[in-house]
């Protein structure tokens, strides 16, 4: 067992980029953490599930792997992970997820929440940490419900939809998840459900590849306060499940990806958008290394004191 | 100013002036006074300024003001011994600041009515119309500030070398013309005949110390931040703190960090969480209303145990109140102001100076602590500029480090029996169990807990460091009288109006000392054997004495010591304390009994 501290040389933060897989093979048990407390039928399970298969599959250091979450069901990821992890206030789990990313180059970041952690507490940090392509991926357990306060409206809650804060059903029009991530600027944009787990297996592998911010949102039925809600996407319920031909939709078209996002409950299933934009850990990064590069090596004290010498 | 000899029929000796300039925002008298102040560091004096700024985007009228001393200079000055004035409306306003006989430099072409009042000597000069023609060309009246510099040189007799060395400096960073218009109408003003009202010069300066600085708190502040090892961080922009936050985005690319501008102050002090959980030392601030937004976020970090400084420049009144004004009336909402019992550390600095050290202070105890450390700077102290020895970097450099050593197998991240020490990512834990940081009440794995034993045990664990560090204080210092019949209390940017208000009502005959607390929350245990000796207890705070007659400090004194002997001297006006405010009110509970 190593005591040292790693004393950075002239960053606080070696800044390297996520390490590549080791040897020390990552395993779901490794992984498994508190049993859930979510109820049983959960959609949620299934997300819990498929991350850790992704994560099997893509072998990152244990020690690297960091889980982040807000308020709600679903935010209580973090503590069914084992993994560092962090269970943060309602809706502030990405601009605490960003000050992870930035001042962490070389660490894994997860950001996991639901419809009103996102779309209406922290509704503002989602359009900000899209538009700024923090290196995160971020997934959105909807379930079109408040959940964990027991049958409240969400900003996804369709029309009609009677909860305990809408008792005649719901008046106000719901956010269209995919046209706000759109318009935000974010560059990996997907839509995934929680009974389809292939597929979401492969969403999750996508988002996490990309280098900037990756969101995807994962139908996730709640059974206790809005069963039935995703039947309309379920075959076995007699839905259908649309998955977006990627041959014929060009992922980097937003107008195209916009479209798409208009279609009629359901809708489509896979990646709305997907581009390479610098993201602004590598920006940040840029300027620092200019800026030391222009020191040519003079240590940190000196620099200080020869800004308090100017004060003379 | 107070006269020592004369040595020359026309050379008046002083040992201390204040001067004050009354012009619009945009008439560079901040720039000049500046130079000022920077002249008197140079040439071992000491000096205190004050400023007043309009919340307008345009500008409007404000006034630099500064107080010059050979020896040690503790306030801005009740009254000023010159004034100078740009507009009618300048002279207007402010006249009643020039004491009874003071010089009046007014711009002959600007300031047509005149009062003749209280003996005030009137020298008109047309600063406008002299610069033009100094100058020449259609810069118009930009220099006037310049012109101004020069005459106040003159006819202080500063060391004009020195300051055309600090004015060349500024603006030879620019392009050569605007330094040689700057010149030019310097040396106007420095050659104009001011007439027989003759000139003064200062004693030779008693701070003989071989580096010494001048400059604002806000300024210091940051520069103390970054020698305390802080390197990341978030805020959003809000007046008087944004300087801080704008000389950290430029500064800490340096230093291989990253200051962040986030979308709003809730974003800016989760931002700043993120960082510090990541295993850094990480700064958020903002002025009174964002750090009410930042509440929630605050209770978090005390509740999961995490380290941070949070800087707070207060400003006046609640809501939008006066947004460049100074009040200390966010006491309690730094200590008390979020939900839940959510212990955290408090601290003011007492001068532009202090502010390099309680950066470094603040720095120690939230990582000793593992807690939120809120700093009470103002606006005063934000804008002052003073002068003062260069820090010593070599005893305070701090250099930052991420601990991302392998955690042992019996780690616990909110063990009960030690303060936690968390494992920021990237750290392997021998158990192979990794940590949960969170704002539920938690078990000691950071499991969430309902259980009511484990609660108590917790709120415990979280309140007794602070017990702890309480008692590890020691009892702040005592100036003047260690015993008779008042002692002054104050904390933040009163502590020079303070001291030097003790030493007007000792030199009355009465027994006075003054105590300024730099840690306000925890306080230091046995502040109540000190006040024993005294008769009177008078905390003297800008802050409103609220509806039970008391302001924030001394209601939590009286609160925590029940001692009715503690008195408070308050006041909200928006600016600074007189020195005979704070007399005047001592006098006033020594004499009721």
């Amino acid at each position: 067992m190593s005591t040292a501290i790693l004393e950075a040389p002239s960053a606080p933060v070696a800044p390297t980029s996520p390490e590549a897989p080791v040897a020390d093979k990552l395993t779901k048990k490794m992984l498994t953490a508190d049993h859930p407390t979510w109820c049983p039928g959960c959609g949620d399970f299934a997300v819990l599930a498929a991350f850790y298969k992704v994560l099997e599959k893509l072998q990152y250091p244990h020690e690297k792997i960091v889980c982040v979450a807000g308020i709600g069901c679903s935010s209580r990821f973090p503590y069914f992970v084992n993994s560092h992890g962090i269970h943060f206030i309602h809706g502030r789990a990405l601009p605490l997820a960003t000050g992870i990313s930035l001042s962490r180059p070389d660490v894994h970041v997860f950001v996991f929440g639901g419809d009103g952690d996102g779309f209406s507490i922290g509704g503002n940090h989602l359009n900000h940490a899209a538009r700024k392509n923090i290196k995160l991926t971020y997934v959105i357990m909807d379930n079109y419900v408040y959940g964990l306060t027991k049958k409240q409206t969400s900003p996804t809650s369709p029309q009609g939809f009677k909860s305990k804060t809408d008792p005649i059903g719901s008046i106000d029009r719901p956010i269209n998840p995919m046209k706000q991530l759109l318009a935000s600027g974010a560059t990996f944009i997907a839509r995934t459900h929680a009974m389809q787990v292939k597929h979401m297996m492969d969403i999750f592998e996508r988002a996490i590849l990309h280098d900037g911010f990756s969101v995807v949102e994962c139908l996730s039925e709640c059974v206790m306060f809005y069963a039935g809600s995703f039947d309309d996407s379920m075959p076995r319920k007699g839905g259908v499940y649309e998955l977006i031909d990627e041959t014929q939709h060009d992922v980097t078209d937003d107008v195209s990806a916009f479209k798409l996002a208009d279609l009629p409950s359901p809708g489509k299933f896979g990646v709305f958008y997907d581009v390479d934009r610098p993201t602004k850990n590598a920006m940040e990064q840029r300027w620092i290394d200019d800026t030391q590069a222009k020191q040519a090596g003079t240590r940190h004290k000196d620099i200080l004191k020869k800004r308090l010498e100017a004060m003379r | 100013m107070s006269t020592v000899t004369a040595p020359a029929p026309s050379i008046t000796t002083l040992r201390n002036a204040v001067i004050r300039l009354a012009g619009n925002s945009q008439d560079g008298i901040q720039s000049i006074g500046g130079f000022l102040a920077r002249l008197a560091g140079r040439t071992a004096k000491d000096v205190m300024t004050y400023m007043t700024i309009p919340s307008t985007i345009s500008g409007g009228p404000s006034i630099f003001q500064l107080h010059l001393g050979s020896g040690e200079v503790l306030h801005t000055g009740d009254e000023s011994d010159v004034l100078v004035v740009f507009y009618q409306h300048s002279y207007d306003d402010h006249l009643h600041a020039l004491k009874d006989g003071g010089i009046c430099y007014y711009d002959s072409g600007e300031v047509t009515e005149l009062k003749t009042e209280r003996g005030i000597h009137h020298i008109g000069i047309p600063f406008t119309q002299a610069t033009i023609e100094a100058v020449g060309g259609s810069s118009r009246d930009r220099g006037k500030n310049m012109f101004v510099l020069g005459l106040l040189c003159a006819i202080f007799r500063l060391d004009k070398d020195k300051l055309v060395g600090i004015v060349s400096r500024q603006f030879g960073k620019k392009d050569e013309s605007i330094l040689r218009n700057a010149l030019l109408a310097f040396d106007a003003g420095y050659a104009y005949p001011v007439g027989d009202i003759g000139s003064f010069t200062f004693e030779e300066g008693e701070h003989k110390d071989e580096h010494r600085l001048s400059t604002d708190g806000n300024t210091l502040m940051t520069m103390g931040l970054i020698a305390a090892g802080v390197r990341y961080g978030s805020a959003y922009p809000i007046t008087p703190w944004s300087p801080i936050m704008e000389i950290l985005r430029a500064e800490l690319p340096k230093y291989g960090g990253m200051y962040v501008q986030a979308e709003d102050e809730l974003s800016a002090v989760s931002m700043t969480i993120g960082a510090a959980y990541s295993g850094h030392l990480a700064v958020t601030g903002s002025a009174g209303p964002g750090l009410s937004l930042k509440m929630e976020a605050l209770s978090y970090a005390s509740m999961a145990e995490i380290p941070l400084i949070v800087i707070n420049v207060q400003r006046g009144g609640p809501s939008t109140g006066l947004p460049t004004s100074v009040e200390q009336s966010d006491l309690l909402q730094a200590i008390y102001g979020s939900h839940g019992d959510c212990p955290r550390i408090v601290l003011a600095p007492k001068d532009v100076e202090d502010c390099f050290y309680i950066a470094l202070e603040a720095g120690k105890l939230a990582r000793e602590y593992s807690c939120p450390v809120i700093i009470l700077s103002d606006q005063a102290l934000s804008s002052r500029i003073e002068a003062f020895t260069e820090p010593d970097l070599d005893k305070h450099w701090v250099e930052p480090g991420l601990d991302l050593a392998e955690r042992p197998a019996d780690f616990k991240p909110y063990a009960l029996e030690s303060v936690t020490r968390h494992a920021p990512p990237g750290a392997k834990m021998a158990s192979g169990r990794y940590p949960h940081v969170t704002g539920l009440e938690h078990d000691e794995w950071g499991h969430p807990s309902g259980n009511p034993k484990m609660h108590q045990k917790m709120t415990d664990k979280r309140r007794n460091k602070l017990v702890e560090l309480s008692n590890k204080l020691p009892l702040p210092e005592i100036y003047g009288d260690t015993e008779g019949d008042v002692l002054l209390i104050g904390w933040g940017s009163t502590y020079g109006p303070i001291k030097e208000s003790v030493n007007r009502l000792r030199s009355e005959g009465h027994k006075v000392g003054s105590t300024h607390l730099r840690h306000l929350h925890p306080m230091p245990a046995h502040l109540d054997t000190m006040f024993a000796k005294y008769k009177h207890i008078v905390v003297v705070e800008l802050n409103d004495r609220g509806i039970y007659g008391y302001g924030q400090l001394a209601m939590l004194l009286r609160a925590s010591l029940a001692d009715p002997k503690i008195q408070s001297v308050c006041k909200t006006d928006g600016l600074t304390f007189r020195i005979r405010e704070i007399v005047t009110g001592v006098e006033k509970i020594m004499t009721t009994k």
